[in-house]
């Protein structure tokens, strides 16, 4: 039965990086009103590059599927260069989605969006390098 | 059923990616047969004017056009037609229900029953109620197997219940609930009963009189009618008592610049033009519904849900949400497979063509008490087959090949 690419099926069946981030900088949750989809996004950020991120979550295999090819994607990666991920980057990078289930597809990175500002903005009310 | 039923509507000739459609949604909304399609078109073409206020000739007949329809959906739940309030849909009725209840007979204090299972649309209008009036909600709950405890409701009853809302047939779980024996024993503690019929009127032979519940809320759409119709049952003289939800022209007496006079239900709850036009096509609706019976419409769509429900419940990965008897359920199953969310399984099968429901169905608390965020749902009417039944079954196996 066809319907999801290959690459979703293999993330959706062998999640990477699923699990807490102990030492994340960056944290956020988003969720699917429709669907009841949650996803979190935890980034560690260490010198202006992405050095680890993981995800946990509940829902379809299309947003978890994602949430782990995105943690993939991210990782080893300077933050000016995540922060310029774009939906399309995402959804080609999953082989593409039905049109149907872009939220779902999504979720994770808007996760990841507000996981990098809130450790934006942590860096700035208390920037490692000052204290 | 007559498989030339599904001749007459023309959408089920389509395809969806390439496959023949299998349309297994009617619980979210029905298909059209070219009857009511033809009775809006033509009431535009021939006799289309606003209602109520015109004195030429068009406008009258519009009127009686509009006023014969109202009557047929009288008669098609045994009611009068003084006592049938058009309504874009059950929403809109139940808020008008929600609305005029908290006007006149919730107080501070009082409690507002509703059970674990209604859909959003019979439990927000009782919140804001609750909220508006300081009264207190409270919930009947469900049990495992899916259907209303009827101890836990009893209990829950007292003099201050002023109002039991509940759904007659479950969106989700398929469940009758005992409607007749709920009312009496809310009238007894002198409580309003207001009933969510958007998942029987289509489906089974409805008596309000038989229900005994005071109100009834259901909607065309659902009933193969057009959308943006629907009806509110009422007593005659609980109706009299409540005051309108939306007021401005054609449901007045008397204007001044700072008061007015209501008119006479049904009037009084059909302010500004009506949906004229999708309430002639509700007619038409009824009229196709009443050629086949209703009696052979819920006979149908028991074959469908026994056939449906017996397959999913032999699957050991299928899990089955509500009573597993037939005999006890509308024309639907709530299922889930083991490990998979309900979105790709309905994605999976929209591929093969097919078109079930998965989420949460509007019941996002019955979904919590069942600890679980979504299910897929099969629902069925007149125009589907056992044929289709059992390609959606087959699909289903497929999916769970792929993603097991």
């Amino acid at each position: 039965m066809t319907g999801y690419e290959e690459i979703i099926l293999d993330h959706w069946r062998h999640p990477r990086n699923k699990g807490r981030l102990p030492d994340a900088t960056g944290s956020a949750v988003e969720a699917n009103p429709l669907c009841g989809d949650i996803v979190r996004m935890e980034v560690k950020v260490a010198d202006g590059v992405v050095a680890a991120a993981r995800f946990t979550g509940e829902g379809c295999a299309i947003s978890l599927a994602s949430a782990s090819l995105l943690t993939e994607l991210i990782t080893g990666k300077p933050v000016a260069e995540v922060e310029k991920l774009t939906d399309e980057d995402l959804l080609s990078a999953l082989g593409g989605v039905v049109k149907t289930r872009l939220s779902c597809a999504l979720l994770p990175l808007g996760a990841l969006r507000r996981a990098l500002a809130a450790e934006d903005s942590s860096r700035r009310t208390l920037p490692p390098s000052e204290v | 059923m007559d498989a030339r039923i599904r001749n007459d509507f023309p959408i089920l000739d389509r395809t969806v990616h390439g496959k023949p459609l299998v349309y297994l949604d009617s619980a979210a909304t029905s298909m059209k047969p070219r009857a009511v399609i033809e009775a809006e078109a033509d009431f535009y073409r021939e006799s289309y004017a606003n209602v109520r206020r015109g004195v030429y000739a068009l406008a009258a007949e519009a009127n009686e056009r509009y006023e014969e329809a109202r009557a047929k959906v009288a008669s098609f739940i045994g009611a009068q037609p003084g006592e049938v309030v058009f309504t874009r849909g059950t929403t809109e009725a139940l808020n008008l229900a929600a609305w005029g209840l908290g006007e006149t007979v919730v107080e501070p204090g009082d409690e507002i029953l509703v059970t674990e299972m209604e859909h959003h649309a019979n439990l927000l209008p009782w919140q804001e109620t609750a909220r508006r009036r300081g009264a207190r909600l409270a919930a009947a709950v469900v049990t495992p197997s899916g259907e209303l405890d009827l101890d836990d409701l009893r209990a829950k009853l007292s003099r201050r219940t002023k109002v039991v809302a509940l759904v007659h047939v479950s969106n989700v779980l398929g469940t009758v609930n005992p409607v007749a024996e709920i009312a009496a024993e809310a009238h007894r503690v002198g409580a309003i009963v207001v009933l969510d019929a958007a998942q029987s009127v289509p489906h089974m032979p409805v008596d309000v009189r038989e229900l005994g519940a005071d109100l009834v809320a259901f909607s065309g759409h659902k009933m193969l009618g057009p959308t943006g119709i629907g009806a509110l049952w009422g007593r005659a003289d609980l109706l009299a008592e409540l005051p309108p939800l939306l007021t401005g022209g054609e449901m007045v007496r008397e204007v001044w610049l700072n008061w007015a006079t209501w008119d006479e239900p049904p009037a009084r709850f059909e302010g500004g033009t009506p949906p004229i036009a999708q309430a002639i096509g509700l007619g038409a609706a009824v009229d196709y519904l009443t050629r086949i019976g209703m009696e052979a419409v819920r006979r149908h769509g028991e074959e469908l849900t026994a056939l449906a429900l017996g397959e999913l419940l032999a699957r050991p990965h299928v899990t089955v949400y509500g009573p597993h008897d037939p005999g006890v359920r509308g024309a639907l199953v709530a299922f889930s497979l083991a490990g998979i969310h309900p979105h790709d399984v309905a994605t999976l099968l929209d591929q093969e063509g097919i078109a079930i429901r998965g989420g949460h169905h509007c019941a996002q608390p019955l979904h919590r008490r069942f600890g679980i965020p979504a299910t897929c749902r099969a629902s069925f009417y007149v125009y589907n087959t056992p044929e289709e039944v059992k390609r959606f079954l087959s699909a289903l196996d497929r999916v769970w090949e792929a993603l097991r």
